[in-house]
Order: structure tokens, then sequence, then C-alpha cells
């Protein structure tokens, strides 16, 4: 040393040893390259294409880092405090990242300046700190060393960092906790740093203090970081995610995992692969085994063409209506290869026609009579969606029914959301149709009802076609038998349009299992 | 609209003896083109012209010498809901000899509705709220409407789900983000939620109230409530009175009770009766058991535009429209007719009509310049009587602004505004997403009513609209990115106050004079259809009565 530089006192300093200094240089790169790869993560998330999303934050993030490196030139006098405030900062930004990042995302226009902003930001303080170290180093060591032993503790970092990530952070933390606790790590070595450079930082209560503060701001963040995920539904994007997609009408996500793929609508798992054949079998053939004919059959909902897939196992259908509001939908239902492996196709079947509208809209001006009628829409968690299960809806289906047809409704969980579907029961016996409520289990839903409806009772004969994998004749009737938990509620009030209590009930339903 | 439009300013151009206005009418629409005005869309000012108002003023019509003379059983001058209701309770007693008049080429007065290719729409009045208490006429209509579908075992009316306001019903923006309700109860403290809870159990208990005649508190029609010496005098004081002698001091109720007052009466507390500003609250509660929901409303995209289809119907090929009365004689001895004297503005000529019975369903300070007796000498009642000017706009939108906070809802009011927000035109039935109409209303409450009706009717349209899109910004900072059209009307009579004193006041009791009978909402000085129809309905019931025709009286009560 001896020339004074980064000494709060020119001259005053001892001699650094190195040895720490490298194990910070191995944590910032890592801590750096976290805050990428939740960006990535993120920003393939919201924006679907995850190659375009990940070359985009690297090259972003190395430009950032040149943007640092060239920018500590400018950094003449206490290089040590620079560093540590640079460090203190990269703890807040970089820590918080992924739950600003969630927010912003809420808002079209303002998710792309905040995700780059956040990413310049971090990159230009990470390439800030490594020469501002280089320079502290200077004098203690050769220079030949010196560059050899900062780059390979940086790229050693990194090396961690991108193993630890998809591994074990991604799966155990979620992005939340993963970005809040490496903004923790990084003010550890801010404060670390204090203590080692404590004869060039000059007075160093100002920066305990702010680093305090910091800490405390991340460790609040990581307390609330399960109810900041639950806002931001961050847990399904520990799978893969496909396909992203934000249509006039909803949130499209496909993940992808070891077992198979799953869809989510505005966050809601609409299916798995796995074990949707339960859930399709089950919403589709009892209502065939209870109408005595079944040549016109219309679909609500369903875009996935799932349900079409088991319709068309009934030869003697003649025509499929599938009425379902996204057109993005459908559209991805009879091209995306996934989807067509799953539905076999069914969309394309020249029975079939699509129809884009909002059902409710629809089956008013709808002229067809139909044999049978499903169902299926998402469940009642909005007063959009919640209108296509009133009495109302009911009513003008029961008018596109024939006076033999039978309608099948998915009618959410009879366990999680008791009262919720005995009040679709009640709504559908309020506007004049006869019941029978039944019900499956469906591993990735849980106990799963159903409820056939009809003008007239409801008989459910032992017809089921060939080849099925959950259904049987045998184990038919099982599913109209309720246990104590799920058993019938009598007073429940009907679901209207004027007065829409399903929505309310199945929220508060909901709540208690989440 | 665009037709129309011109037709109007053709017509009232040739009226006006002057055809080089509608040169200057169509270049004024002309001039509807986004760049000359600097807003991102198109509009006009629409809805009844201030020209009107003119020709009654200046009097010259009265020389005109008439060019025929018509015969007819009933005159009814003015096409609104009191109007159009007197020709509906004349056709179902099978009474066919009536004509009514109206000065604009369509009916429905300030019930008026509009459409486009995205939805129809209100331009005034929007809903009507389920009758608490046994209405027959109310009843009547409503069922032809298909709005009333039966009765339960108890006789209670059953009505069609999907023309009863639909959830969410109203939402409010406070503090940045949308709530739902017209309350936020987020943040208030202890002592506003109890003030609330007080005031629903006083209103409550009001509603509930009857006199020793049976008759509730607060009926609607006014004319059935109670005349308890204790009820009357709230009439002698104002509702923000009323509020600070009853204790009520939270700030976050005493918006909620004004909201209630503009709403309904364009007024504001300080301008309000306190027996109005009660009215709008104990009315309509069934008054039956400790209900703390307000009642039901029916709603449609058009709002009552659907009501005036349905009762314009009885005056098929009775309307003579573009004809403005401008002169009405009451008979001089019985046997002698009702003369009146009509414009007919699409031919610009003057007719003279003839007529046994006359009823005058036009706001009372028409009424003033028209009748020639109250011509000749002003009635007293017209002094204490005032009216509220009101700014409608319709806009039009390609899709739906973003939102914060709880959904679009049917009503939607902005807590920071003395707007009272908008209304959705397809909240009823449209889908939910892409292009709708929002129907904006302003009530001018703060400012003398005539003050506030100058600066109105002498704002242009890029004043206007640019004033309901900063209005709206507050909640809404994408709307000029989605409006395609934003058309106003400009209200500057839109419905008399109901000031302190308005419940004594002897234009509700105003008698028949030779052959003349008058209705009007201002009859009641509450601006509800319910009392515009009761006006009407009566006024046809009582010449009925005198020509001896025997029928079961449908009027209320
Ligand atoms: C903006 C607004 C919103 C409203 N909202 C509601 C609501 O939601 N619910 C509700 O119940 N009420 C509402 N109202 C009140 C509404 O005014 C009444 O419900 C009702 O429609 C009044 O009908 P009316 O027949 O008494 O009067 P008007 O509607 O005033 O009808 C009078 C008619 O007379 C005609 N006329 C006037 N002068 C002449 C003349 N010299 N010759 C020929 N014709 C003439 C006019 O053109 C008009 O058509 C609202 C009013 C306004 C202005």
């Amino acid at each position: 040393m001896g020339n004074g530089e980064g000494s709060a006192g020119p001259g005053a300093a001892p001699a650094l040893r190195p040895g720490p200094v490298y194990l910070a240089v191995l944590l910032i790169a890592s801590c750096g390259l976290v805050y990428e790869l939740v960006a990535g993560t993120l920003a393939s998330y919201l924006l679907g294409d995850s190659v375009t999303q990940f070359s985009l934050v690297i090259g972003v993030y190395l430009s950032s880092l040149g943007l640092g490196a060239f920018l500590s030139r400018y950094v003449e006098r206490g290089v040590a405090r620079r560093f540590v405030e640079a460090e203190i900062a990269v703890a807040l930004v970089g820590g918080l990242s992924a739950p600003m990042l969630f927010f912003a995302f809420s808002s079209p226009r303002w998710f792309p300046p905040v995700f780059y902003g956040v990413i310049v930001a971090i990159g230009a303080l990470v390439g800030l700190e490594i020469p501002l170290l280089m320079r502290l180093l200077k004098g203690t060591v050769i220079f030949r060393d010196l560059v050899a032993q900062v780059l390979t503790f940086d790229y050693l970092g990194s090396l961690a960092a991108s193993i630890l990530f998809p591994l074990v952070l991604l799966p155990r933390l979620g992005l939340t906790r993963t970005s809040v606790l490496f903004g923790l790590l990084n003010a550890a070595v801010a404060f670390w740093s204090i203590r080692l450079f404590r004869d060039r930082v000059g007075p160093p209560g100002g920066l305990f203090a702010r680093a305090g503060i910091v800490t405390a701001i991340l460790l609040a963040a990581f307390v609330v970081a399960d109810r900041l995920t639950a806002v931001a539904e961050e847990n399904q994007y520990a799978d893969e995610v496909v396909v992203a997609r934000t249509t006039p009408y909803q949130r499209i996500v496909v993940t992808r995992n070891r077992a198979g793929f799953q869809l989510f609508l505005n966050g809601h798992l609409q299916f798995s692969s796995v074990d949707e054949y339960r859930y399709h079998e089950a919403l589709v053939h009892p209502a065939f085994a209870a109408a005595p004919r079944a040549r016109r059959v219309a679909v609500l909902g369903g875009g996935d063409g799932l349900a079409v897939r088991e319709i068309l196992k009934h030869p003697e259908v003649e025509s499929v209506t599938l009425v379902d509001l996204d057109p993005a939908m459908t559209h991805l239902a009879t091209t995306h290869p996934l989807f067509l492996a799953l539905n076999g196709g069914s969309l394309r079947s020249p029975k079939v026609r699509v129809v884009n509208e909002d059902a409710m809209i629809w089956i008013e001006k709808e002229p067809d009579l139909f044999d049978v009628v499903l169902i299926d829409f998402p469940d009642p968690t909005s007063y959009a969606v919640g209108k296509l299960y009133t009495s109302r809806f009911y009513s003008l289906v029961k008018r596109k029914l024939d006076p033999e047809g039978v309608v099948c409704v998915q009618s959410t969980s009879p366990l999680f959301a008791r009262r919720s579907f005995w009040i679709v029961d009640a709504t559908l016996r309020a506007a004049g149709f006869s019941t029978r409520p039944y019900h499956i289990a469906v591993p990735s839903f849980g106990d799963w009802g159903f409820i056939l409806a009809s003008a007239k009772p409801v008989e459910v004969r032992p017809r089921l076609p060939e080849g099925l994998r959950a259904l049987s004749t045998e184990l038919l009737p099982s599913l109209f038998v309720f246990g104590p938990d799920v058993a019938r509620i009598d007073d429940v009030p009907v679901n209207r349009l004027n007065d829409q209590v399903l929505v309310r009930t199945y929220e508060g339903e909901w709540k208690r299992f989440d | 609209m665009e037709a129309l439009r011109l037709s109007r300013r053709d017509a009232i151009a040739s009226l006006a003896g002057l055809p080089a206005l509608s040169a200057l009418a169509a270049a004024l629409s002309a001039c509807g083109k986004k760049d000359i005005r600097g807003l991102p869309f198109d509009g006009r000012i629409v809805g009844p012209d201030v020209a009107r108002g003119h020709l009654l003023r200046t009097g010259d019509l009265l020389s005109r010498p008439a060019v025929r003379t018509e015969r007819v059983g009933t005159a009814i001058v003015g096409a609104g809901i009191s109007g159009l209701s007197a020709a509906w309770r004349f056709a179902r007693a099978l009474d066919t000899d009536f004509r009514v008049y109206d000065l604009e080429e369509a009916a429905g007065g300030t019930a008026i509705s509009g459409a486009n290719d995205v939805s129809a729409f209100p331009w005034g009045a929007h809903y009507v709220p389920v009758p608490a208490s046994p209405n027959r006429a109310l009843e009547a209509v409503l069922e032809e409407a298909g709005a009333l579908i039966g009765r339960d075992a108890s006789g209670a009316p059953e009505w069609a789900e999907e023309m009863l306001c639909r959830e969410p019903e109203e939402r409010l923006f406070f503090g940045y983000t949308w709530r739902p309700g017209l309350y936020p109860r987020d943040g208030a403290s202890h002592d506003d939620l109890v003030q609330l809870a007080r005031f629903q159990r006083e209103m409550n208990v009001l509603a509930a109230r009857k006199d020793s005649k049976g008759r509730r508190a607060f009926a609607i029609p006014t004319r059935l409530s109670s005349d308890d010496a204790d009820l009357a005098a709230l009439d002698r004081i104002t509702m923000a009175e009323w509020m600070r002698t009853r204790g009520y001091t939270s700030p976050r109720l005493l918006w909620l009770a004004e909201y209630g007052c503009r709403d309904d009466f364009g007024t504001n507390l300080e301008g309000t009766s306190a027996w109005a500003g009660v009215h709008y609250h104990a009315s309509r509660l069934p008054g039956e058991d400790d209900d703390e929901d307000a009642s039901e409303f029916l709603t449609w995209p058009e709002g009552n535009g659907r009501l005036v289809a349905l009762l314009a119907k009885s005056a098929a090929g009775r309307l003579s429209a573009s004809s403005l009365v401008f002169d009405v004689v009451p008979a001089p001895k019985p046997g002698a007719p009702v003369r009146l004297r009509v414009l007919d503005a699409a031919r610009n000529e003057v007719v003279a009509v003839e007529a046994r019975h006359a009823i005058l369903a036009l706001p009372k300070f028409a009424a003033a310049r028209v009748f020639a007796p109250w011509r000749a000498a002003p009635p007293a009642f017209l002094a204490d009587m005032s009216w509220a000017p009101w700014l409608v706009a319709n806009l039009t939108l390609a899709a739906r602004p973003e939102e914060k906070g709880f959904p679009l809802a049917w009503d939607n009011v902005l807590h920071d505004s003395r707007s009272l927000g908008y209304v959705v035109a397809t909240h009823q039935s449209g889908p939910e997403h892409g292009p709708t109409v929002f129907t904006y209303y302003q009530p001018f409450t703060d400012e003398a009513p005539a003050a506030a009706r100058a600066k109105l009717l002498g704002a242009s349209w890029e004043d206007l609209a640019s004033a309901v899109l900063a209005d709206l910004s507050k909640a809404h900072r994408d709307l000029p990115d989605l409006i395609t059209r934003l058309d106003v009307v400009r209200w500057g009579h839109a419905m008399a106050r109901p000031t302190p004193g308005f419940l004594s006041n002897s234009v509700r009791h105003l008698a028949p004079s030779g052959g003349v009978h008058f209705a009007h909402a201002d009859s009641a000085s509450l601006p509800l259809f319910e009392e515009a129809q009761d006006a009407g309905v009566r006024a046809a019931e009582a010449i009925l009565a005198a020509r001896g025709v025997r029928f079961a009286s449908l009027a209320a009560g």
C-alpha cells in the first residue's frame, strides 16, 4: 500500500489479507448470478418463451457488468467505502428483486422498465464491486496472481449459484425467498467488509446504520415471503413454463415437469396430464349413461378439448358444439403438440364446431336444442365466472335442452367447498332441474364433484364406452354416495345474478385450505 | 344519430325562419374531427336543444296564425314518462281518443336512451327500484316489461333475475383503489362504523314506521306518505341540519348521505329538505325486518328507455313528435273545449287543437310559459321551485380500462369527485370483456342552479369532454386511449330540487282547471319514475271519471 488509495487516512492502514477478500468475491458473484436466474425465470413465466428471456437477461446482465466496471474508474477516493455502499445497494435491490418483479408484472406497462432496470442496476453494481476489490488488493498481491485469483473466485461463485438454483433454491425456497435470502447474504458481506476494511472505510457509523436498515427490510420481507408468494401465485413456476400468454380474457400458463404437463388459467390449476382422465371421464360419461339419446352435444368451457376427446368415444354423437370464451385457448388445444397428444386432436374432428363467445350470450341466441350439455367452467372465483353458475344461466340452459336431455356441471370440490357444491345443486333445482350429484377422487384436485341435471328425474344406466381407465359399470353407482363430511347441506341459498352467494361462499371456503 | 341530429337542427333553423342556420349547424357538426379539437376521439353534444326554450320565452310564436284545427278527446302535452303513462292508462281503458305532443323527435323526455353498435345506453333515468310496497300501476308496467314474472304463495311479486341489477352492483374508488359497495369500510374508525350502524338502524326504523292510518312514514309515491307532524317537520330543515342534530358527524357517513341526495335529486346536503334526504333511504327499504340491504334495482342496458319504448306502444300512431305546444287555454265554461296551439316543427306550421281535456305533462317552468293563465299571472308555487342542471356523457370504449382492486360494477362511484361516476351499459347482459359504454352522470349541486346552468349551456363539447376525462382519469389513466366516442347531453333543467319546504308547496296539490290536468314528476318534486307514472295515471283516471267511464283504478295506494 503506501499510495493511500482506498484508505481514510493516507498511509495509515495496515496491509489486507487476500483470503477473506476472495471469499467476498465468491459470494458477490454467486448472489449476482442468483438474481439473474430469478429474473430470467420470472420473465419466462410472464412472457413465455424462455429461450428469448434467458438470452436477454444474460446479455443485459453481462453488459451491465461491463458498465459497472467502466464506471469504477470514476471512483477516485474512498474506494473501500464505495465498495461497501455498493454492496448495501445490491443487497437491497437484489434481495427485493423478486417481490418487485412480481408486483410489477400485474401491469404489462410497468413490467419491462422495472425488469430491465433491476437487471441493469444489479449488473452495474456487481460490475463496479469487482474492480474496486481488485484495487483494494493491489500492492498486497502480485498483479498476475491477483487477476487470476479474483476471476477464479468470481467464476466459482457463479458455478455454485447456477448449480444450487435449479436443484435446491427454486424447489425448496421458491423465487421470492431465494432472492431475499441472497439479499441477506449480500448484507452480511457488507457488514463483514465494514470490519474487514475498518481502516479504510472512514467513519463506520453511517454504513452500519444503512446496512442495518437494509437487513431489517430484508428480514421483514423474508417473514412475509409466504404472503407475497401467495399474492403472486408463485408456486406453480417451480416447474418449467412452456406456454405463458396473457389474452384479453385470462392468463394461460402451461408448465411441464417429469410427470407430465399442467394447465393454469389465472393461476388456477385446470388439469394435470397425469390424472385429467379421471376428471374428464367423470365429467362426460355419466351424462351419456343418463341420456336416452346423445346425438347433439354441447360443451360450455373446456377449450382444452379433453372433454371432447371423451365425448367422441360415443359413436352416436353427431355434432359437438364447444363454446369457450378464449380463442387463444382453443387455438392452443388445436395446434400445440402437448395438447394434441393429450386430446388426440379432438377439436379437429369434423363433428366439432368451436364457438369463441361468452357462454351466457351464446346461449341466449343459440337456436338448436341439445341432448347432452356438459358445463366445464373454471371454479366461481369471480363475479364474471359466477354468473355462469346462476339460476338464470341454468334456466337458459334448460331452454336449450331436449326435454329428455341431460346436463352435467363441474361443481368444485364437495370436500374443500362443501357449501359451494350444494349451492350449485340448489341453484340447478331452483331452475327446475332434477339433480343427481356425484364425486370422484382426482389426485391433483382432491375429491371432485359433478352434478347431473335433467328436466326429468335422472336415471343413470350402467352404460359406458369401452376402454375407460377410471370408470367402470361396477364403480359408477358408488360415485353417487356421499359420506358424512361431504353430505348434502339443505338450507343453502340459490346463486342468483343479483345475489351471487356462490362467489363469496367459495372464496371463504377455499381460504381455509390455502 | 347523425341523420336525426341534422334533421333536428334543420327543423329548428327553419322554424326560426332562418334557413341559413342549418348550414351553420351542418358546419358545426362537421368539425367533429379529431385533429381540430385536440382530443383523441370524436363526439358531440346531443339531446334537447337550447334553442327551443328561447322560442317559448320570446312569445313571438303567439302571434302566428294556425293553418288548420285538429280535434281530439285528450291532448297530452309531453311524452316523458308522465305523459306516456297517461296514454298507457287511456289505452288500457280502451280509450284511444287522445294525442301526445312532444317537442323532441323521440318520446321519453329525461328517460330517453341511445344505441350504437356496442350497446344501448341511457341518456337520463336508468333504473327503477323494486317496489317496496304494492303499487298496481307500476307492477302492471313491469309485468308487461317481463320484469315481474309471477307471484309466490303470499302474492309477493317474483322478479326476472336478468333484470335485477347484477352483482357486483356498486363500487367506490377511494384512496387509489376500487372497493366494494359505496361505503369504504377499510380505514374507517370505530366511531365511523358505529355512526353508520346507527344511521342504518334509524333508517330501518323510519322505513318500518306506519301512522295511525296505516301509511308508511316515507312512501313511494310520496303522496301516500304519513303527514304526522314530526315527519312533516323534517321538511323545514336541510338534510345537513338533520345530520347535525342527530349527531352524525362521521365524514364517511356525511359523504354517503350527500351522495344519496346528489344521486337522486341533484342537490347537496345543504340544499336538500331533510324529508327528501331521509326519504331516499327509508322509502326503499321493505320496512319489515331489520334488513341491512337496501332493496334491489331493476335495470336494462338502455336504462328506463326500456320502459319508454313499452309505454310508447300505447301511443303508437297517436304521437306527434317535433311538436312544440306553446299555448294552452283552459275551457272557459263546462262543455267548451280546451284550446291548444302547436308548432309542427317539421312543416313549420302552427296547428290549433281543440280538446275536451288536456294533460300538461311537461315541467312546470315550461308549463308556466305555455298555460295561458300562468303566462298572465305567474303562479305562486313557481317562486319556490328550482331545477338542477345535469351533465350526462356516454363514453364508448374499445376495451375495458385496466383495473385496480374490486372489479367493474354496474355503478362505479368516485369518492373524491363531484360527479356520480358512471354506470356500465353492458353490465346486465353484455360480455365481460371488450368494448362497452360508460354512462357518466354529473349533477351541478354546489352553485346556484341558474349560474351552473349558464355555465353548462355555455360550455363547448371540448370543455365538457375534457372535464369528464379529467374527472375519470383519477381512477382510469388509460381512458383516453380507450375512448372511441364521447357524446354529451346537457340537461339544463334536469329535475326539480326538493329544497326545504317543497313538501308544502302548492304545486303538489294542483287542481285541474278548465279541463286542464297537471302531471309531471315535478308535481311531487321528487324526480322518480314512480312519481311521473303516478301523476300520469291519476290525471288519465280523473279524465276517465269525468267522462263517466267505469274502470278499476290502477293508481297506487
Ligand atoms: C340525468 C337524469 C337521471 C335520472 N335518473 C333517474 C333514475 O335512474 N330513475 C328514476 O326513476 N328517475 C330518474 N330521473 C328522473 C326522471 O326525470 C323521471 O324518472 C321521469 O322520467 C320524469 O318524467 P316526466 O314525464 O315527469 O318528465 P320529463 O321527462 O321531463 O318529460 C317531459 C316531456 O315534455 C316535453 N316538453 C317540454 N316542453 C314541451 C312543450 N312546450 N311542448 C311539447 N313537449 C314539451 C319534453 O320534451 C319531455 O319529453 C333522472 C333524470 C335525469 C335528468
